[in-house]
């Protein structure tokens, strides 16, 4: 137990940030009034990102142990406990998801106008179940939390989606579903044979054989490389963006698409580090494939948001890239760059859904030229485009830039098969942006379109505050993370220097 | 007191018989037999804590048998409460279903108490016997005879089944010269090294298997699904259920390990369960067929529990087929709401159901994520449980190709969703809500959920029901 920390001053604090949205929800069902419910879902996601700075601030990030640790049993004859506590590599995750939640309230504030309040219900147990994984150290609450998830995710596509909602709907919950069934077999065998405990950190760097870590890490890559989704798993991702809601799309791609990359760093790298090693390269491989094949299906695209979505399959390349190359920059860089897109490519969907309000339509060909009568909005976009292919001074330049220095450091031909990437990515994007903002000399009418209201400007700000703020000082951010990556990428290679040298005594 | 839930069940039937006697109208039926219900389910609750052997210890009264009869009472009260109208029976033989209906239950509550081989199989007949008749009851307004075929199918292959347990039981009796069934088994368990015990032994089972619908015995369960009314099939695909758990933990409880052979009879028969269950469910459109698929598949994952021969994995299958009784009633209270005139319900019936009934498509949904075995519901932490139980033995590859078959699951059980969420309603017309129905849906609901979120209580309990058994 000497990996918890915790911090009498603040307790429950973590129980509170995941049940608050829960109780939120609960009492929405007696609520009759959609003008009420709006208001009760922004008041509670609110209410939660202001504990969730509270936390922050009190976030010790001197230590690699996880802090305000909670823990109580919860199945005895199982030996599952309710544990819950944060570190540097979670705490970033936590605020991305509580600060974003506020934003996805508003942005469907005149969005959605049927049924506001399962709607409303919907993205709280969304931010109870996603908070809840974050912060889960009990491998049964993780699971439960990460297959909980599915269920008003998929509502939030099948009933408030686009027109082939139940073709995307019925294809995310059955990938992401399938894909972790093999995780569930992965957590008992585990439990068995870590003597009977689901205690996540108690699995971790415990020597098991090379056979047994590497059918391990495949069923955990299974899960998490389709969550991610890396290349070839990512093809429910395209259709559940594009019919999505644009809250429901601002979730699956700020918060949703990070489980999986946190997954490798929260189980992969520390329970099965020889598996990591032996099956390293295969990964890369795959994270330069994504990461090439979605510049290129981006650059295809006329819907705005498909090609937002295929760009993520590429940006999500970059991040397994970072984790994968195994060193301090690699992995510190794969972490920033998961914020980053969380606020990049949030921003982009919110930015496509405000459009779509006005023109009821995705198609790039429908919203050209509308930079001449909504210059605010082509502002914001302008700024969001530019960050997304990593423009310097921008947020994802800085991500992207350390996991190329840690690939570089890694291996030089790895590092320059991944440059193409981040020239398409501006070849895209910018070809995205001049369509939006000029268009050609065929623009439909667009004199009638409104430009940005109060509520919108509102939505989109802190966005940009955050894509300034971490391009230009990022710092505070790294220094979250530094001791909790430097400490899980030590125990590594110590565990790694041990196993080599154990394969050497016995080749010997 | 000991037999007071037999007695009160006897008197009910005799009330009820009475009843049919006279002509009394249709709701004054519905509200006797809904009392007498409440009743039986009191008089459960009442001799709860007794124990003790009756009849010349062919009976015995004990902790796992009165839970099985507080659950077998509970389990028919919310049928009789869900399904009070009736809708699919004539109005009049109304009394008469009732009176089967009650009848099978005191078989199926003889059953779980008995520890003789005659005395089981009279239970056993005398709860086949009066189910045999409700099927074929269905009022036939369609003139396609359907509910006639399924009867003769239910009593075909359920006397087939019984005479293979017969045969069983005669050499079991031929080999150990005893009926009782402690000094069976325990005579037995030196014999397993002999073909003829492991055929009696499997032969026996078979009776179960066939209530249970466990694979080579699982043929009638599509058709008479189909082909009995809601009500009837409601009570089919639950309550009978309890007691062939009931019973087969009894009897391998018994054998206690012994017979490496049993073993992996039970494994293939759990495997081929699943396997057929889910891939045949996959294709089906009507929804009660598709529940009957979906039941011989939860079947297998019940004996995955029972086949681990430990006290915490019958305790697993007690808690999942608990589980499964109350995920399968929601979804029946669902579909005996739906259909209007009791006639059969596709899974398009229930286009756009959240606008016609948003209570119960909520109850829908959550019968079935449960039954897909999604958190936080009971089928989740049900199969979760199983699973751990089966790997701790060491059967590797039998929970690997469980877990597959969860997988194959959720594709239908989310196309039903699918249909409840995400298509128009069309022209169907908006379902008036009733007091009954929406209150045992969201009870069903409740219970769903706080067995999957707090499961601990419940398989604890279970636990020391099962060693007051051993």
């Amino acid at each position: 137990m000497d990996q918890l920390l915790i911090n009498p001053d603040y307790p429950y604090i973590l129980s509170t940030l995941i049940f608050l949205p829960m109780l939120g929800a609960l009492l929405l069902l007696f609520v009759k009034s959609e003008y009420f419910a709006r208001l009760w879902a922004l008041g509670i996601t609110t209410l939660t990102a202001l504990i969730s700075i509270w936390l922050l601030k009190a976030f010790d990030t001197s230590t690699a142990k996880y802090q305000f640790v909670e823990q109580y049993s919860w199945v005895k004859s199982l030996n599952i406990q309710y544990v819950v506590g944060v570190d540097g590599i979670s705490i970033l995750l936590i605020m991305l998801t509580t600060l974003i939640m506020p934003l996805c309230v508003l942005a469907s504030w005149t969005y959605i106008k049927t049924r506001v309040q399962p709607f409303m219900i919907c993205l709280l147990v969304m931010e109870t179940a996603m908070l809840g994984v974050f912060m889960a150290l009990d491998f049964v609450l993780f699971y439960i939390l990460w297959e909980a998830m599915l269920i008003p995710m998929y509502l939030l596509i099948g009933i408030w989606g686009g027109p082939r909602k139940v073709y995307a709907s019925i294809k995310f919950f059955l990938y992401t579903l399938a894909g972790s069934i093999m995780l569930l077999v992965g957590i008992i065998w585990l439990y068995m044979t870590n003597d009977y405990s689901f205690f996540i950190p108690d699995m971790m760097w415990q020597n098991y054989s090379t056979t047994a870590q590497v059918l391990l890490f495949l069923a955990f890559f299974l899960a998490f490389a389709i969550k991610v989704p890396m290349f070839p798993f990512h093809t429910w991702l395209p259709a559940a963006h594009v019919e999505a809601p644009t809250a429901g799309s601002v979730i699956l791609a700020s918060v949703l698409l990070k489980m999986g990359t946190y997954g490798f760093l929260r189980f992969a790298l520390p329970i099965t580090p020889e598996a990591t090693t032996i099956l390293m390269p295969y990964v890369l491989w795959l994270s330069i494939a994504g990461i090439i094949y979605g510049g290129f299906t981006a650059l295809a695209q006329h819907d705005m948001k498909k090609l937002i979505a295929y760009s993520s399959v590429g940006h999500m390349g970059f991040v397994t890239l970072g984790i994968f190359v195994l060193n301090v920059q690699g992995v510190e860089g794969a972490i920033l760059q998961m914020v980053n897109h969380g606020i990049t490519t949030g921003a982009l969907f919110l930015c496509v859904g405000m459009i779509y309000e006005r023109t009821h339509s995705r198609e790039l060909k429908s919203a050209a030229g509308v930079g001449q009568y909504m210059p605010v909005f082509v502002t914001f976009l302008a700024f969001f485009s530019l960050s997304s292919f990593g423009f310097p001074g921008t947020n994802s330049f800085v991500g992207e830039f350390m996991i190329l220095a840690g690939t570089f450091k890694k291996d030089i031909p790895l590092a320059m098969a991944a440059i193409p990437g981040a020239v398409l990515a501006a070849a895209y994007m910018l070809r995205m942006l001049q369509k939006i903002v000029w268009g050609g000399t065929d623009n439909p009418d667009q004199s009638w379109l409104t430009d940005l209201n109060m509520r919108e400007i509102v939505i989109l700000t802190p966005f940009l505050f955050f894509v300034f703020w971490i391009g230009l000082g990022p710092q505070p951010f790294i220094d979250l993370m530094h001791t909790s990556v430097t400490g899980l990428l030590d125990t590594f290679n110590a565990h790694q220097g041990q196993a080599v040298a154990a394969v050497e005594i016995i080749t010997h | 007191m000991q037999f007071l839930p037999e007695l009160t069940l006897l008197g009910a039937s005799l009330a009820i018989f009475v009843v049919s006697l006279g002509k009394s109208g249709a709701a004054a039926v519905k509200n006797i037999a809904l009392g007498l219900g409440a009743a039986v389910f009191a008089a459960t609750l009442i001799s709860y804590c007794q124990e003790g052997s009756l009849f010349f210890g062919a009976y015995k009264v004990d902790l796992f048998s009165q839970v099985f009869k507080t659950l077998i009472a509970g389990a028919m009260l919310v049928v009789l409460l869900f399904g009070q109208k009736l809708r699919g029976i004539e109005k009049n033989v109304h009394p008469e279903y009732y009176l089967f209906l009650f009848v099978s239950v005191l078989g199926l509550m003889m059953l779980v108490s008995s520890v003789e081989l005659i005395s089981i199989f009279v239970a056993l007949e005398l709860s086949s016997f009066a189910v045999y008749i409700m099927v074929p009851m269905r009022s036939d307004s369609g003139k396609i005879h359907i509910q006639m075929e399924a009867g003769i199918k239910y009593l075909l292959f359920g006397v087939t089944a019984t005479g293979f347990m017969l045969f069983g039981m005669s050499y079991m009796y031929g080999l150990t010269g005893s009926t009782q069934l402690s000094v069976v088994v325990e005579k037995l368990s030196m014999m397993y090294s002999q073909p003829a015990a492991v055929i009696a032994v499997c032969m026996v089972l078979a009776g179960f298997f066939y209530k249970l619908a466990i694979f080579p015995f699982h043929f009638w369960v599509p058709d008479v699904y189909e082909g009995a009314s809601n009500e009837t099939t409601a009570f089919i695909a639950s309550v009978p259920k309890l007691a062939a758990v009931a019973m087969l933990i009894r009897i391998i409880g018994m054998i206690n390990g012994e017979g490496q052979l049993i073993i992996n009879i039970l494994m293939v028969c759990a495997v081929l369960s699943m396997f057929y269950g889910n891939l045949s469910a996959l294709v089906q459109t009507d929804v009660k067929r598709m529940l009957g698929f979906s039941g011989i598949a939860h079947a297998g994952f019940v004996l995955l529990g029972i086949l681990t021969f430990q006290i915490s994995g019958y305790a697993n299958s007690i808690y999942y087929i608990i589980g499964y009784v109350v995920m399968n009633l929601a979804c029946f209270t669902v579909i005996c709401s739906v259909s209007e005139n009791g006639e059969n319900v596709q899974i398009d019936d229930f286009s756009g159901l959240h606008k016609r009934s948003p209570l119960l498509a909520l109850t829908l949904v959550v019968g079935l994520f449960a039954l897909a075995g999604i958190p936080p519901f009971v089928g989740f932490m049900g199969k979760f449980m199983l699973l751990t139980g089966a790997l701790k033995e060491g059967y590797l590859l039998l929970v690997i190709l469980a877990a597959i078959n969860t997988g194959i699951a959720i594709y239908y059980y989310l196309s039903v969703v699918r249909v409840t969420f995400c298509s128009d309603p069309e022209d169907r017309s908006v379902i008036p809500g009733n007091l009954t129905a929406g209150a045992t849906s969201v009870v069903l609901m409740l219970i769903i959920v706080a067995m999957g979120v707090a499961p601990q209580r419940f398989i604890s309990f279970a636990e020391t029901a099962v060693k007051s058994m051993m």
